[in-house]
């Protein structure tokens, strides 16, 4: 069953495609996000600090080797069957190799919903798994414009600045941090904001990517019906793939679900800046449209069921 | 009745540089590098030829720089701006002529 969550996603995509003039504010769409990133980092954090550490690592040592050879898998395919450029393709696998912040909350939602046992400390993950497959992909984005372009205009500290310091990742590491400094009991006061607005906020947030997504859809020509289809097949693929390595790691069943969303996501917040920083010749176009238009609503509408009966299927 | 005096009035040159918002720190460090003593920076959005860049969400967003400068710093800036970021960055540039007051500060 869908998450209702999802309903507003719908909603935001049919305002914008029957022309509505709906639209939700900057300013607002800056605080939504900030607040998502930060209560889903604080939440793991305080999970965090109630886990023994021995049981925490092997998973977020695995979970962030597994992210860095995301892009190296999607590479070749991009390139022999996508038949993107050597600029492009490592460009729209490092997307793939990042995570989406948004659909791992809305299959958190989902597990929840159905009853499963939660393991909440994965949000641990999100930020672990955010940086490895997008400094992969932007490394080899690079190297490809130095052999075929020379030397691209900024420079790497800049592009690291972009990528490590980007709000994704400050605002998802330091909620972590100061969940696990502080504990659960310390954060009481703090729990009707970030926990009991939680659900409210992704709600509007999904609205506004309705609209961002609706708006992207044109741009699906540009990209070609083979990119449409790598961002349905890759997703799809590397979903089940993660499943299965959660299986692997000894995650319950709920974690199998999260650890393969998390493979299957493709991030649309610390990419896109951080390419557009490091490699300009990229054409945004085709790996905002693979993974805003096709990626994120394939993974909250079809892809995180699929991912729940696969795990359901495997813990069998 | 007391005369007010009138303010001494000086020539310079509005730059205007309008481009994707990820370049923002980079803009701003070329201008103050460049010879530039102040800038504004604005978020703006908007459309052309290239398409339309509305601003819902951060790979999207656009910032106006201004910079009131003299003449010859605006040519300098606006040189490095065309050669560096506009063949690779959605980049508009123009110049137009504008009076300030205290020319110490431009």
């Amino acid at each position: 069953m869908l998450d209702p969550v999802v309903g507003f996603f719908l909603l935001g995509l049919i305002a914008r495609l029957g022309r509505s003039d709906l639209r939700i504010p900057e300013a607002l769409y800056e605080a939504l996000s900030i607040y998502l990133l930060l209560a889903i980092g604080l939440k793991g954090g305080l999970q965090l600090a109630q886990q023994p550490l021995a049981q925490v690592w092997p998973v977020a040592a695995a979970a962030m080797l597994w992210s860095a050879l995301i892009p190296l898998l999607l590479i070749p395919v991009l390139r022999v069957l996508v038949r993107l450029d050597g600029i492009n393709a490592p460009a729209v696998a490092a997307h793939y190799g990042s995570v989406s912040v948004v659909t791992f909350a809305v299959a958190q939602g989902a597990v929840l919903a159905r009853g499963w046992e939660p393991a909440p400390w994965l949000a641990l993950l999100v930020a672990l798994m955010e940086a490895p497959g997008l400094v992969v992909g932007v490394v080899l984005a690079r190297r490809a414009l130095n052999e075929s372009r020379g030397a691209p205009p900024q420079s790497w500290g800049q592009v690291l600045h972009e990528v490590f310091f980007g709000k994704a990742i400050v605002l998802l590491t330091g909620g972590l941090l100061i969940g696990w400094m502080f504990g659960p009991k310390a954060f009481e006061p703090l729990d009707p904001l970030f926990s009991g607005l939680f659900k409210g906020v992704l709600a509007l947030f999904m609205l506004e990517l309705g609209l961002v997504v609706a708006q992207r859809l044109p741009q699906l020509r540009r990209a070609g019906l083979r990119l449409v289809s790598f961002a349905i097949a890759a997703p799809l693929c590397l979903g089940l793939v993660g499943a299965w390595l959660g299986m692997l790691l000894g995650l319950p069943m709920s974690g199998m679900v999260i650890f393969a969303t998390l493979s299957a996501s493709a991030s649309y917040i610390a990419a896109p800046t951080a390419l557009r920083m490091a490699v300009p010749q990229a054409d945004p176009a085709l790996s905002i449209g693979a993974a805003l238009g096709v990626t994120f609503p394939f993974n909250v509408l079809v892809g995180i069921p699929i991912y729940m009966a696969w795990a359901e299927w495997l813990m069998s | 009745m007391t005369a007010v005096s009138t303010p001494e009035r000086h020539a310079r040159k509005l730059l205007t540089v309008i481009a994707e918002a990820v370049l923002e720190r980079v803009l701003i460090e070329d201008c103050l590098r460049l010879g530039a003593l102040g800038y504004t920076v604005l978020d703006v959005r908007g459309g052309g030829p290239g398409g339309e860049r509305q601003g819902q969400w951060e790979a999207e967003r656009s910032i106006e720089m201004q910079v009131v400068c003299t003449d010859e710093v605006a040519q300098t800036i606006a040189s490095h701006v065309l050669k560096t970021h506009a063949p690779d960055y959605a980049v508009r540039i123009f110049l137009s002529d504008v009076t300030v007051f205290r020319q110490a500060m431009f």
